[in-house]
């Protein structure tokens, strides 16, 4: 298989571009990134067709040595169409951020954010067990399980005595 | 008549259903029933297909006319059959599940109505993408499920269901270019897209090639199918979207590049080349997913980190290349497929009746509601693994295959299983004991309506009734499983012996499958063996 140097860098450097837009935090720039991208693996896709040929009609005086490849187009013909209703969609997505947010640039996941600032230290699970797990404690419990997790320290460790002493 | 003649249906009906129900946008009655009623001829469809092949036949259609290396081919064979039945059922599951949603809330408006088309397409881009037997075929049908995938993602376009959107839409697409870039080379490398044809000159390259195409390949699916380093998108995408959504996304989405790593590992590369990384990124999916998974305090997102957790065991059925390790793979699937499913739309009904599906609001629910305690306790346990469910049986297939295996680290990969099993039940006690089990004012965020004692909230019939469904499917799952397992084991044997796939797309008598790599591996030659027998006559 032989192939054309001028596609060969000019794929390269619309990868190179690509890769470096997506990286970026804007939107608008991810998107042209993205295109570049698709745009890039077109020409990789008509490039594994090899070089130039005539048009793939049947005609009997022809030599099948000299027709192109049809398969590679029909291929960039579908990824076209295909990044043609990605690149649509994306627009209005972005276009949908700025009418939200006033803003272009991709947000954090506030929700990511909370878990991570999160202590692993968990109230419900990591808590100080009473002495008296029974059931039947001669003091009933209930005063101290009400307690909100930024009081638990004190009121169990009082329950704890309290059963200790009883 | 050959009922695999059929398969190109399964597409087609439900893109037809898509055009009608989009002609239907109007007529709200009317959407819902055409959208049900194709979506049941489907099933009922997908299900003759199913029982065409149960004992193991492999057919295939040619499309349009064009025989196979050149023109695309659906390929009907077990596991193909069998992802499609499951699929389709919790697909109208979840549809039926929406329209009760959808009926209860009263949205008329117009993004709502787009639900119905768009779901459709959804499902045909899934069938399409298990049908297909050739790579770009492959692709588009990735593309088409994707596409209609954005649009229920962000469906009605709120704050942070656009941010989520912008995520997933840049990972999938990045995605689709690498498979994309993919079978350019393979293209230019072999000179043919047709799988069947590819596996026999895939064979014939140099290993440093086929390794760098097989790397890319996966790599492609391992972004879709949510393996470990390539999972962080999908805990952060998924739980923003409406209930129903995020429940068949959960389901079907990360499955489907689930099935392409199979294809990919059993026809296209088969042999053991990669089977050591494979298993190593397995392990690490587990683990890291799990204890993402305890980290959290929403359902949603505890649930996609168990999704995340548990595509691991997948990935190791399918790295041990063994009938039963692939074997126990495939009814995992079939199980994590309904399972999860039923979950998110369990999550989605609590968080209908306590307001919140946040753990550290919610409290009391099953006082409040039994059913809905009944609902969430038994795929719980099913995801968990406790003994009589299914996920028991396919985390002790999978462990089985682990240990006949034998190496070092398949035995760190069965004990890593198994942690990650109890791990999984501790995250989901933890979601038992708060949500249901404690009282609601005990709940650090209390929930005023949950706190209001006279207060009924009525869960739509439909909803509960359709999740109940999925349930039971998930329980009948666990009662079939022996005959379920045969077939699974039996589309094990099938993929790994490839020479029924190809024969069945490339002729009978032409071609001859060459053995798979067995110069110095072990595992793959068991298949390789039967298949002299078989070519000599």
């Amino acid at each position: 298989m032989s192939i054309n140097l001028t596609l060969l860098i000019v794929m390269g450097v619309l990868y190179a571009c690509g890769i470096y837009l997506i990286l970026e935090r804007s939107l608008t720039r991810v998107l042209l990134g993205l295109m570049l991208l698709a745009n890039a693996t077109n020409i990789l896709i008509l490039s594994t067709g090899g070089y130039a040929g005539l048009a793939p009609l049947f005609d009997k005086q022809t030599n099948p040595e000299a027709y192109n490849d049809p398969l590679p187009q029909a291929l960039i013909l579908t990824s076209i169409v295909i990044s043609f209703a990605v690149t649509a969609f994306m627009l209005g997505i972005i276009y949908r951020t700025w009418v939200l947010a006033r803003q272009d640039e991709i947000q954090d996941d506030l929700e990511d954010v909370r878990v991570a600032k999160t202590p692993s230290f968990d109230a419900e699970d990591d808590a100080i067990v009473p002495l008296e797990t029974s059931e039947f404690a001669i003091t009933p419990a209930s005063p101290a399980s009400k307690d909100r997790p930024d009081a638990t320290e004190t009121p169990n460790t009082a329950s704890t005595q309290e059963v200790g002493s009883a | 008549m050959n009922l695999a003649n059929l398969s190109p249906l399964a597409v087609l009906l439900p893109i037809l259903g898509a055009a009608l129900a989009f002609l239907l946008i109007r007529h709200h009655s009317a959407q819902r029933v055409v959208s049900i009623g194709i979506l049941s001829a489907t099933l009922l469809l997908e299900c003759l297909l199913l029982v065409s092949v149960w004992d193991g036949g492999t057919t295939s259609v040619t499309l349009g006319g064009w025989l196979p290396p050149w023109g695309v081919v659906l390929v009907v064979d077990q596991f193909s059959s069998l992802m499609l039945v499951v699929s389709t059922v919790v697909s109208l599951a979840v549809l039926i599940y929406a329209t009760g949603q959808g009926m209860a809330d009263g949205d008329q408006e117009a993004p709502v109505s787009i639900f119905h088309p768009t779901y459709l397409i959804l499902v045909a881009g899934v069938s399409n993408a298990f049908l297909t037997g050739d790579l770009f075929n492959l692709y588009v049908g990735f593309e088409i499920l994707l596409t209609a995938s954005y649009v229920l993602m962000t469906l009605g376009g709120t704050g942070p269901r656009i941010r989520a959107g912008v995520t997933y839409v840049v990972v999938s697409v990045v995605s689709s270019v690498l498979f994309l870039i993919a079978i350019a080379m393979i293209y230019g490398a072999t000179g043919t897209i047709t799988m069947a044809d590819l596996a026999i000159k895939l064979a014939e390259l140099d290993q440093g090639t086929q390794n760098l195409l097989h790397v890319m390949l996966l790599v492609a699916f391992g972004i879709k199918a949510a393996v470990f380093p390539l999972s962080f998108w999908l805990p952060d995408s998924y739980p923003t979207a409406p209930a129903p959504v995020t429940a068949v996304f959960a389901g079907l989405l990360t499955k489907v590049g689930v099935y392409a790593m199979v294809r990919t590992e059993t026809l296209l590369f088969p042999g053991d080349t990669l089977n050591v990384p494979l298993m190593v990124v397995a392990l690490l999916t587990m683990i890291v997913g799990i204890l993402g998974a305890l980290a959290q305090s929403d359902i949603k997102r505890l649930l996609s980190f168990t999704l995340v957790s548990h595509i691991g065991y997948m990935v190791f059925g399918l790295a041990m290349s063994s009938v039963a390790g692939l074997g126990a793979a495939v009814f995992y699937v079939a199980h994590h497929i309904t399972v999860q499913t039923s979950l998110f739309l369990v999550t989605g009904l609590i968080e209908r009746r306590g307001g919140s599906s946040s753990i550290d609001r919610l409290g009391g629910l099953a006082k409040l509601s039994p059913l809905l305690a009944l609902l969430f306790f038994v795929p719980a346990m099913n995801l968990a693994g406790i003994p009589p469910f299914s996920g028991f049986l396919g985390k002790l297939g999978l462990l089985q295959a682990g240990v006949e295996l034998g190496t070092p680290l398949a035995i760190v990969l069965v004990v890593g299983g198994v942690v990650t099993s109890l791990l999984t039940l501790l995250a989901i006690a933890r979601v038992w004991n708060r949500a249901f089990w404690r009282k609601p004012e005990d709940a650090e965020y209390p929930d005023p309506v949950l706190m209001t004692p006279g207060n009924v909230g009525v869960l739509p019939r439909t909803m509960v009734g359709s999740t109940a469904g999925l349930v039971v499917f998930g329980v009948a799952l666990t009662v079939f499983a022996g005959p379920l397992f045969q077939v699974a084991d039996g589309s094990a044997g099938i993929m790994l012996d490839r020479s029924a796939y190809i024969h069945s797309v490339l002729g009978d008598s032409v071609e001859v499958p060459p053995l798979a790599q067995t110069e110095e591996p072990q595992p793959g030659e068991a298949p390789s063996g039967k298949t002299e027998p078989g070519d000599a006559k």
